[in-house]
This record gives C-alpha cells, sequence and structure tokens, in this order.
C-alpha cells in the first residue's frame, strides 16, 4: 500500500469533509429551528456560486468583495424563502414540507440555467495557487485554501451561537418554542434569521466548491451527500454535522481514489443505511419522544 | 353532501358507485376510453398510453405515501426494478407480458419489503431518505450488474408479446395499457374498503394509536411498500414493453419526485387524486410546447427556453399546489362537483 497517497488522499478528503461540515452546520440550524429538512440547499449554494461568478467574474469587482456579497445573496435568498414558502407551511405534514424545498429546487435550477445559460462555467482565480507540501505531503493549494475558509466561518459560526443573544434565541427556540415564545423571544425571527445563516454557510461553501469542482445548475446535485451526513451526524446536531462532514468527506475521497468514482455514491449510501438501521436518529442526534 | 341518497344496508353504503348517475357517467367514460383510439392522432395515443403507465404507478405510490403515509423516494428505482425484470423475463425466457409484468411486479414488490424494513424504525424523512438511499444502490446495481443489466447502454426488448400476439404499436400497447390502469385504479378503491386499506390510513393517522388498536404495524407498513412497489414495478414493466429498451438512465430519482408530484398535485390519500395528478403532471410539458409556438413570434428564442421553462413550472406547481390548494385537483373536483348538485343554491 502506498501510504504516502493515502495521507494526501486523506488530507485532500478531510479539506473537502470540512466544505461539507460547513454545508451541514447550515444544514443543522435551519433544521434545529425550524423543524424543515431543506432539500433546496445545494441549489442555495448553486445559485450563490453563480451570484459570486457575477460579480467578480462578469462585473469584474475583487472577490473580497464579491465573496461577502454573494454569501449575503445566498443569505437573503434563504430569508425570503421562509418567508414567502415555508412560514405558509407551518403545522402541515413533513412529506408537503419536504416537498415545498424539492419543488423550490427544481425553481432555482430551472432559473438558473434561463439566466445564466444551461453549460457548465468556471469561476475565476480567487485562490493562492503554489501547492503547499507539508512535508513530502502534497496538497492542491485550492482545497487547502477552501477547506481553511470553511473552518474560518465554521468557527465563527460556533462561536456565535454559543455566545450572542441571537443564538441563545435559536437554541431556546429550538429546545421548546412555546417556552422560547413565552419568554419573549420572537419565534418567527429566529425562523428568519436561522434560514439567512444557514443559507449564507452554504453559500460560501457553494462558492468553494465551485471554486474548485467549477459549475453548472445541476451542480446543486452535490447536496446528495450533506444528506447523509447529517443523517448520519443526527439532524439536530451541530457535533453531528461537523464530524459527520468529515467522515463522509474523507470517506468519499478515499472511495474515489482507491475504487473509482462511481463508487463513491454506494459507498456513502451504504453507510447511510447501516446508520439507519443501527442509530435510527444518527450518532448525535436526539431521539424523538413520541406521546399520544 | 348529497341530498336524498340515504342507504339503508351497508353493501349499498360501501359501494364504489352509490348513485345511478355515477353508473351512466362511468359508462359514457368506458366508452369515450374505448373509443379514443380510433379517432385520436398517434401522438396523442403515444400521450394517452404514457399517462395510463403514469396512472398506475402514481396510483401505487399513493397507496403508501397517501393511505399509509410513508414517504418514498424510492419509487423510480422500483420502476426500473420492475422494467428490467421484465425485459430479461421476455428476453431470456420468452415470457409473454401476461407472464412478465406479474413476475416483474412480484420481484419488485420483493425489493420494496426490504427498502420498507427501516421503515419500523425510522419514519418520515429519515424514512425518505432512507428510501433515497436504496434508490441510489438500485441505480448503481443497474449500472454495474452488465449481464442482466446491460450496463450504462442499457437492454432492448426484442419479444414483446401479449398471448402471441405482437405489441408492435401504440394502439395495441393501448388496449393493454388502460385496461390494466382501470384495474389498478379498481383494485386500489376496493382495497379501502378491506380490513388492510383502514389499517393503511390508520398508520398513516396515527402509528401509535393503531398499533394500540391492534393493528400490526410491522406487517402493514411492509405490506404497503409491498403493495406500492408491485405497482410500480407493474408499471415499469409496461414503460419497458412500451419504449422497448431500458437504461439506468430511464428511471433517476428524478422519476421518483415526479410521482411524489403528482400525487401532491392530484390529491394525496384519493383514489381521483393520482388519476388527476398522474395525467396533469404528463401534460404539463405538451401544454407549454403549444404555448411556445404560441409565443415565438413575439419572442425568437423561446424554443431555447422551453427546457428551463419546464424545469420552473414543475417546481413552482408542486410549491402552488401545496401553499394554495394542499388537497390537490381531487379538492377542486370535488368543489366542481358539489356546486353543480347544488345549483342554484350556494354550497
Amino acid at each position: 500500500m502506498d501510504w504516502l497517497f493515502f495521507f494526501e488522499s486523506s488530507i485532500a478528503g478531510l479539506a473537502t469533509g470540512a466544505i461539507y461540515s460547513l454545508v451541514a452546520l447550515g444544514f443543522v440550524i435551519i433544521y434545529k429551528a425550524t423543524r424543515v429538512i431543506n432539500f433546496a440547499i445545494g441549489e442555495i449554494m448553486m445559485i450563490s456560486a453563480y451570484l459570486f461568478l457575477t460579480f467578480a467574474g462578469i462585473l469584474e469587482w475583487h472577490p473580497l468583495i464579491a465573496l461577502p456579497l454573494a454569501m449575503l445573496g445566498g443569505g437573503l435568498l434563504g430569508s425570503v424563502t421562509e418567508k414567502l414558502i415555508i412560514r405558509p407551511m407551518l403545522g402541515e405534514s413533513p412529506i408537503s414540507v419536504v416537498m415545498v424545498t424539492i419543488g423550490l429546487s427544481s425553481i432555482l435550477v430551472g432559473a438558473a440555467q434561463i439566466i445564466w445559460g444551461p453549460g457548465p462555467r468556471i469561476l475565476p482565480d480567487f485562490l493562492p495557487r503554489a501547492p503547499i507540501f507539508i512535508g513530502e505531503l502534497y496538497v492542491s493549494s485550492k482545497i487547502a485554501y477552501s477547506a481553511l475558509i470553511a473552518i474560518g466561518l465554521l468557527v465563527c459560526y460556533l462561536i456565535y451561537f454559543r455566545f450572542s443573544r441571537g443564538g441563545v434565541a435559536l437554541r431556546a427556540t429550538a429546545s421548546d418554542q412555546a417556552a422560547a415564545f413565552s419568554m419573549g423571544i420572537s419565534v418567527p425571527k429566529v425562523f428568519n434569521y436561522a434560514w439567512f445563516f444557514g443559507s449564507m454557510a452554504a453559500a460560501l461553501a457553494g462558492v468553494l466548491v465551485a471554486a474548485s469542482g467549477g459549475l453548472s445548475p445541476y451542480s446543486g446535485s452535490m447536496a446528495l451527500s450533506i444528506l447523509v451526513v447529517v443523517i448520519f451526524g443526527g439532524l439536530d446536531s451541530l457535533t453531528g454535522a461537523l464530524v459527520g462532514g468529515l467522515l463522509v468527506g474523507w470517506l468519499e475521497t478515499m472511495t474515489g481514489a482507491f475504487l473509482g468514482g462511481e463508487y463513491k455514491m454506494l459507498t456513502i449510501f451504504t453507510l447511510l443505511t447501516f446508520v439507519l438501521v443501527l442509530k435510527p436518529y444518527g450518532l448525535f442526534g436526539t431521539k424523538e419522544i413520541e406521546r399520544l | 353532501m348529497r341530498i336524498g341518497d340515504a342507504v339503508s344496508t351497508y353493501p349499498s353504503d360501501e359501494a364504489i358507485f352509490r348513485t345511478q348517475t355515477q353508473k351512466v357517467w362511468m359508462g359514457i367514460f368506458i366508452a369515450t376510453l374505448l373509443t379514443f383510439p380510433f379517432v385520436s392522432s398517434p401522438y396523442t395515443l403515444f400521450l394517452a398510453c404514457l399517462v395510463g403507465i403514469a396512472v398506475i404507478s402514481a396510483t401505487g405510490l399513493n397507496i403508501l405515501v397517501g393511505l399509509t403515509g410513508q414517504i418514498s423516494l424510492g419509487h423510480g428505482g422500483f420502476m426500473g426494478v420492475g422494467a428490467y425484470t421484465a425485459v430479461w423475463l421476455a428476453d431470456n425466457m420468452g415470457m409473454g407480458l401476461a407472464l412478465s409484468m406479474p413476475l416483474a411486479g412480484l420481484l419488485t414488490a420483493a425489493v420494496g419489503v426490504v427498502v420498507g424494513l427501516p421503515s419500523l424504525r425510522v419514519k418520515g424523512l429519515y424514512l425518505a431518505i432512507a428510501t433515497m438511499a436504496a434508490s441510489v444502490i438500485l441505480h448503481f446495481i443497474f449500472v454495474h450488474w452488465e449481464p442482466v443489466t446491460g450496463g450504462n447502454a442499457g437492454i432492448n426488448l426484442q419479444n414483446a408479446n401479449i398471448f402471441g400476439i405482437n405489441l408492435n404499436s401504440d394502439l395495441r400497447m393501448y388496449f393493454v395499457v388502460v385496461p390494466l390502469a382501470i384495474i389498478a385504479v379498481l383494485g386500489e378503491r376496493n382495497l379501502l374498503r378491506t380490513r388492510i386499506g383502514r389499517a393503511f390510513i390508520a398508520v398513516r393517522d396515527r402509528d401509535i394509536s393503531a398499533e394500540v388498536l391492534g393493528v400490526d404495524l410491522l406487517r402493514y407498513k411492509l405490506m404497503s411498500f409491498g403493495l406500492s412497489s408491485f405497482y410500480a414495478g407493474c408499471a415499469g414493466a409496461l414503460w419497458a414493453y412500451f419504449f422497448k429498451v431500458v437504461t439506468p438512465e430511464s428511471f433517476p430519482l428524478d422519476t421518483s419526485i415526479f410521482y411524489l408530484a403528482a400525487i401532491i398535485v392530484g390529491g394525496m390519500g384519493t383514489v381521483l387524486g393520482p388519476i388527476l395528478g398522474a395525467i396533469f403532471m404528463t401534460l404539463v410539458p405538451e401544454i407549454l410546447k403549444i404555448l411556445t409556438a404560441v409565443v415565438v413570434p413575439i419572442l425568437p428564442n423561446a424554443q431555447v427556453l422551453l427546457s428551463p421553462v419546464r424545469v420552473v413550472v414543475f417546481g413552482a406547481l408542486i410549491v402552488g399546489f401545496l401553499l394554495y390548494e394542499p388537497h390537490g385537483m381531487a379538492e377542486m373536483w370535488r368543489r366542481t362537483r358539489r356546486y353543480s348538485h347544488l345549483w342554484p343554491f350556494k354550497t
């Protein structure tokens, strides 16, 4: 066995995993606050990447301006979605809410095709290009810097949700909506914030993924891996999102490197099936207790 | 509510058609279906066959999602299993449709039961994702089990027969598909009147209460998965007989979403819903095509926009129906009927 290759792939895998963790974090924030499974998160990533393409590639603004703007755009998209589509679905069955987000993802895919054309696009380079060596290990700089940026935002989010007023409100809402509401927390506002911040995390990840992997209206389908991540870690667990993201990213890259690309989906979905049968609520998820 | 149809016996209360008028209309409907292929253009006939297959499949999904309340994103994968099995049986065993379709359905039902196993431990969204995992795994099998599935190139159906009659025209397919669709719908309607159907509904409404009342969850959930995938398998087999070729891309994840959308737009949990939904969703692209033809003089590049617009409309229909008409087209139909019954009085 070629250990150098193994470690190089592992680092690449963990770096991909860091980006997965970021998306999964966005997903979990939305789920924790609003109990909505957001199947459209991949499309929010895709649209944000297109926004970045527009700002940095077509309008030729500096990436340091374009990136925050793209994130803001993604966040606003999430917030508008919540207001227009998710809010009226309050109290409907989970099937309906899931289908609404699936419908939304279809709308976004079509809209992207109409606005930016159906073909694949390449984002302008904005990450340093010099390859990085750790000892003898070669790491592609794009992936390494993407991972660093993703981890940076992850840390910001974790600190923010731990210590800020908004974070406390979010956690309060997640643990008991009625109690939070009676303590003066505006639950509708929390819902909106959750969608905003969740989509913003996804937006950054979308730009990072597109920077190394290219972009097309169908890029959003990578969110299938994210679903595996969140189920694996537990839908309502931030730790789960982090651990799950790293693990699934690593596993996917290792499968791609050692077995071939077509086995990626098979491996992670097989893993998913086993997790669901053995630990239905994921590694760190809270078990739901049902009452009549 | 109809006035003046008080029933005095249990059979008449359970009857499928409760009034004479309904029977007459049903007769007219069947007669229309019988004469339709002789007056329609070849293209509408082609569409009619597609609609018939979609009705069978949507009805099957409705049993699982609408009646039993288990979300499934694996329906497309099940149709694929049915399609591959039917083609394999027809080509390698020389079977006709009359034998290969039920066998394909049975095999798919078995696969469905296995896929349904997680439903005993997980519910709702977790189950949706578990079934999605199943469809990903099935897709992998379609691509890689080359001796049987022919890999990416797929397999062709050489021997499309039913009782020795070659199914080589849309007209012949029509007379296979439509009666089967009617049988499928009748089957579902009758299921609703049995203990099994009522148990399904009990599981959907509150599974714990159902269990307390003596409904065996294990049995009925798996039965629902089995029945639903049986329908899907048969629909997949018909699909294969209709197009004469099956590839792994014939039944992508989008197929599952398409059928979920169809039963939502039509109205989940009703008999009429999946029928209306399947008809509507299959015809929407055609309506858009006609609209494009109208718009072309004003907007020359409308043709290019057709495919993305179709995607947008598909999504917008799902969102729009869920937001503004959550009970779907079946509810619209019911409202219209009630209005016409009581006219000129207000409902």
